[in-house]
């Protein structure tokens, strides 16, 4: 059987290499002296969707993104990579959305691309590190969810069978469709992408994006697949007391910086005894083990 | 996470030359693919684009994957299973990223579902991938045997098996026996026309063939019975769906483990005709070389830039005498001379490869149409400087990649002899670059004509006469004198009249073309991108400089009468 599948996307600041300047003085993250990338485990969740793809010939793969006008960077890599399709979900009045906004207005988008049989989104973003997004869009949508999946091995007579990592091991669900998983990063990374897709999707944009002095403007009336799809809140039917800020129950209340100094140091020597007698310290402080 | 393309700027420096508006005119004629393949580029600055998205691709691919399963392909190796070759698992996989990525068939054209690009931003590709996995390189990079059939396959076979390159299956070039190295007149696998199943059967034996279990062979072999030199071998296509090749042993190198070196036995293989009868050697694996040649000078400068690359994180790392090893003057020339060799090399490389893509596009168009006087000029011009400038490439990048993996090899110290840094497999990896496609030597034969012709001195005067910096002006004035040492030492050896003494002399005589033209090449790109090349042209004007010196000085002093004191007794 053909799948509809959704792979939920983020652009999401490079915090993996972060140096000096990545906070601000206020305690917020420095977005300019972080690169935007496209979230490591929504790469991971692509490749899952796409390798369904593979295996069911006359699927689609829909890659649905909430952010700044930029965040249409995912949705071209998207493009690149495989996906058939991107979608931008942007509108200052989503802004400043905390998960449960977000969630509410990806199911939002969800409701109104149609129902898929299945959606993927990667465990988490190194952003917020929350891991709640995915989950609260299953229930906002009323689906059934798996979470840390690794790998979808089939999908046959409407039932998914996955390989979740857990502690310790891997565990084998099977479960019905549609669905909504989130793909951990231990999961096959993404496959690179491609030079034709590359060359012939480079110049896909979302409106907001265009400028009057574009090059090649002209090309946009005869490829209708250089367009990539933008909705704002009203095309979504949204509550606009359930999307961002407004909808945001997470308030920060203050933003501690915190900087490791060493407080209080001690010289050992080699000796057995000394060693031990420092893990033993270190054992009941509960600073390992 | 690194990326082996943009990581470089050199590399998108050597890209932008002037001279590719001209290639890629030639290549898309017009743009006329435009309204056809979605893909292709709407005018030059669009088809500049999608070589630099292309290429970054590929340094991503090499960044990550290929540079991260490169130690466990040289420690794993492939394998030999019953009669067939079995990639190392990360060979497995460096294939499938490439040929998902889609960069098989880079060059055919794009109804046979290829890219369409010049040479030059492939050799840029190859150049890249075998910086981090040489062997690797060879199993992607020998796609370009696919030139060879393109030029001088027939229609059927070019609708029959391009676009199974472009898809992503591997090719081979079967050229050598045992008994046939660098000799390649004396090719024996006999093939024979049958004539009731109306097709070619290739029988013998083939050594040392890269990629041996390929799914498609370019295969030399005597067509025409009783002949044994060159005009009697053909040009012969095997396609491994036939069956009747096996693979009887994979040989253990020294490097490239990647890379399957293989034994095959044809038995009675059914083969197909490529071009004409009896112009395999002398027309198309001349062709087939030309091409591979440029590869391997493109895998030479991978290798350089690995070197130089290991050399400098480790020379910054590493402190003795409370100090780092970098800041010591020892260390430092040696890096400084590794890196002038790279920049000059690159640069004669990519010269060449821009020739290279003149006169091949030309050719390509004249399969279409009848080229205009004009345009013929032009072809037989960029032809002759291509064929002049290849076997330096090849000859000086390879011997460039041995001594920077050495000097690299050398500022690691001890740790260096150690197998646990990368510098011991690239010294060992670079080890055959100077070897295969012919030796350094053998393309001293090559390029000795264009000593003896004029031509290389030609390209010198004229480069003599170009406009560059005035940081540049004392160097260009330098290669001047050594370009009139090199013609002093020219005219000494022609004037002995005396083959064999001309022939103890070639070496030193093209390298000292090959110095002063780099030394030329590289005052350019200084010229252009001081901030990037000064000091190298710098650089590579002192040791360019003594190396013209000492060759002047050993041909000077060289006469026929001393050829008894070297030859083997």
């Amino acid at each position: 059987m053909s799948l509809k599948i959704v792979v939920l996307a983020k652009q999401v600041p490079d915090t993996r290499n972060v140096g000096k300047d990545a906070m601000t003085a206020e305690g917020t993250v420095n977005r300019a002296a972080l690169p935007a990338i496209f979230n490591p485990e929504d790469l991971n969740a692509l490749e899952q969707a796409l390798r369904l793809k593979d295996q069911h010939p006359g699927s689609t793969v829909t890659v649905l993104t909430m952010g700044l006008p930029k965040a249409a960077d995912v949705l071209r890599e998207s493009l690149y990579r495989g996906a058939d399709a991107g979608i931008l979900l942007t509108d200052r009045a989503l802004g400043g959305a905390d998960t449960l906004a977000t969630s509410y207005a990806l199911s939002q988008a969800i409701k109104k691309i149609g129902m898929p049989d299945i959606i993927v989104g990667g465990r988490q973003a190194i952003d917020g590190d929350t891991a709640q997004v995915g989950p609260q869009v299953a229930q906002k949508l009323g689906l059934d969810q798996v979470t840390y999946v690794e790998s979808v091995e089939s999908v046959v007579d409407g039932k998914v069978t996955l390989v979740r990592r857990i502690d310790g091991g891997v565990e084998k669900v099977e479960a019905p469709l549609p669905l909504l998983i989130t793909v951990t990063g231990s999961a096959a990374p993404c496959r690179p992408c491609n030079a034709k897709r590359v060359m012939k999707y480079k110049r896909a944009t979302a409106p907001i994006e265009r400028t009057a002095d574009m090059p090649y403007a002209d090309e946009y009336d005869k490829k209708p697949y250089l367009t990539l799809t933008q909705w704002g809140a009203a095309d979504i039917d949204a509550d606009l007391q359930q999307c961002g800020m407004a909808g945001s129950p997470t308030k920060v209340k203050a933003v501690q910086n915190i900087v490791f100094k060493a407080k209080e140091s001690k010289r050992l020597t080699a000796a057995d005894a000394e060693v031990e007698s420092l893990i033993k310290e270190l054992l009941e402080s509960h600073t390992i083990g | 996470m690194a990326n082996c393309y943009s990581d470089h700027p050199e590399l998108r420096f050597e890209m932008n030359h002037p001279l590719m508006k001209r290639i890629v005119e030639l290549k898309e004629r017009d743009f006329r693919d435009k309204d056809t393949f979605d893909y292709a580029p709407l005018d030059f600055e669009d088809a500049m684009d999608s070589y630099d998205r292309v290429l970054d691709i590929v340094g991503e691919i090499t960044g990550t994957t290929i540079a991260d399963n490169a130690e466990g392909v040289d420690i794993e190796g492939p394998h030999h299973e019953g009669d067939r070759v079995r990639y190392a698992s990360g060979t497995a996989e460096n294939l499938k990223a490439m040929v998902g990525a889609g960069m098989n068939g880079m060059t055919m054209p794009r109804r046979y579902d290829g890219l369409n690009f010049p040479i030059t931003p492939y050799t840029m590709c190859a150049e890249i991938v075998a910086a981090k996995d040489a062997g690797f390189g060879n199993i992607w990079s020998l796609q370009d045997c696919i030139e060879t059939l393109y030029e001088f396959g027939n229609e059927d076979q070019h609708s029959r098996f391009i676009p199974r390159i472009c898809a992503g299956e591997t090719m081979s070039m079967d050229l050598t026996e045992p008994d046939a190295g660098s000799d390649l007149q004396s090719v024996m696998l006999k093939a024979t026309y049958d004539e009731a199943e109306g097709c070619w059967r290739l029988n013998g034996v083939k050594r040392f063939i890269t990629n041996g279990d390929a799914d498609l062979h370019l295969v030399l072999a005597r067509s025409e019975e009783g002949t044994t030199d060159g005009r009697g071998l053909s040009m012969f296509i095997y396609d491994k769906r036939d069956g009747g090749v096996n693979v009887r042993r994979i040989e253990h190198k020294l490097g490239i483990h990647g890379s399957p070196t293989c034994e095959l036995v044809y038995k009675n293989a059914k083969a197909e005709l490529c071009g004409d009868r009896k112009l395999g050697l002398i027309k198309y694996v001349m062709a087939l070389m030309n091409g591979a040649r440029l590869g391997i000078a493109a895998q030479s400068v991978g290798l350089s830039q690995a070197a130089y690359d290991e050399g400098l994180a480790y020379a910054r790392d590493r402190q003795q005498f409370g100090k780092a090893i970098i800041t010591f003057p020892a260390v430092y020339d040696m890096l400084a001379l590794m890196k002038a060799k790279l920049d000059a090399g690159r640069a004669l490389l990519y010269q060449t490869s821009r020739y290279v893509d003149i006169y091949k596009a030309l050719d390509d168009i004249a399969r279409e149409r009848k080229l205009t006087p004009e345009e013929r000029q032009e072809q037989k011009k960029y032809a002759k400087l291509a064929d002049s400038l290849t076997p330096l490439a090849k000859g000086m990048n390879s011997e460039y990649c041995n001594q920077n993996t050495y000097d690299a090899l050398q500022i690691h110290g001890g740790s260096g002899f150690m197998m646990d840094y990368p510098i011991q497999r690239y010294a060992r990896d670079a080890r055959i670059t100077n070897i295969y496609e012919g030796t350094t030597q053998l393309q001293v034969v090559a390029a000795i004509r264009y000593v003896t012709n004029g031509s290389y001195l030609a390209q010198m005067r004229e480069f003599e006469a170009a406009e560059v910096s005035e940081a540049m002006k004392p160097l260009q004035a330098r290669a001047a004198k050594m370009a009139d040492l090199f013609e002093e030492a020219t005219n000494y050896v022609k004037e002995a009249k005396d083959q064999e003494f001309h022939d103890i002399c070639a070496r030193h005589l093209v390298e000292m073309a090959a110095d002063v033209i780099m030394l030329h090449l590289i005052q350019y790109n200084a010229t252009q991108a001081p901030e990037m090349f000064e000091r190298s042209a710098r650089v590579y004007a002192n040791f360019a400089e003594a190396e013209v010196l000492k060759h002047h000085a050993w041909v000077m002093n060289m006469t026929a009468e001393q050829l008894a004191d070297y030859r083997a007794e």
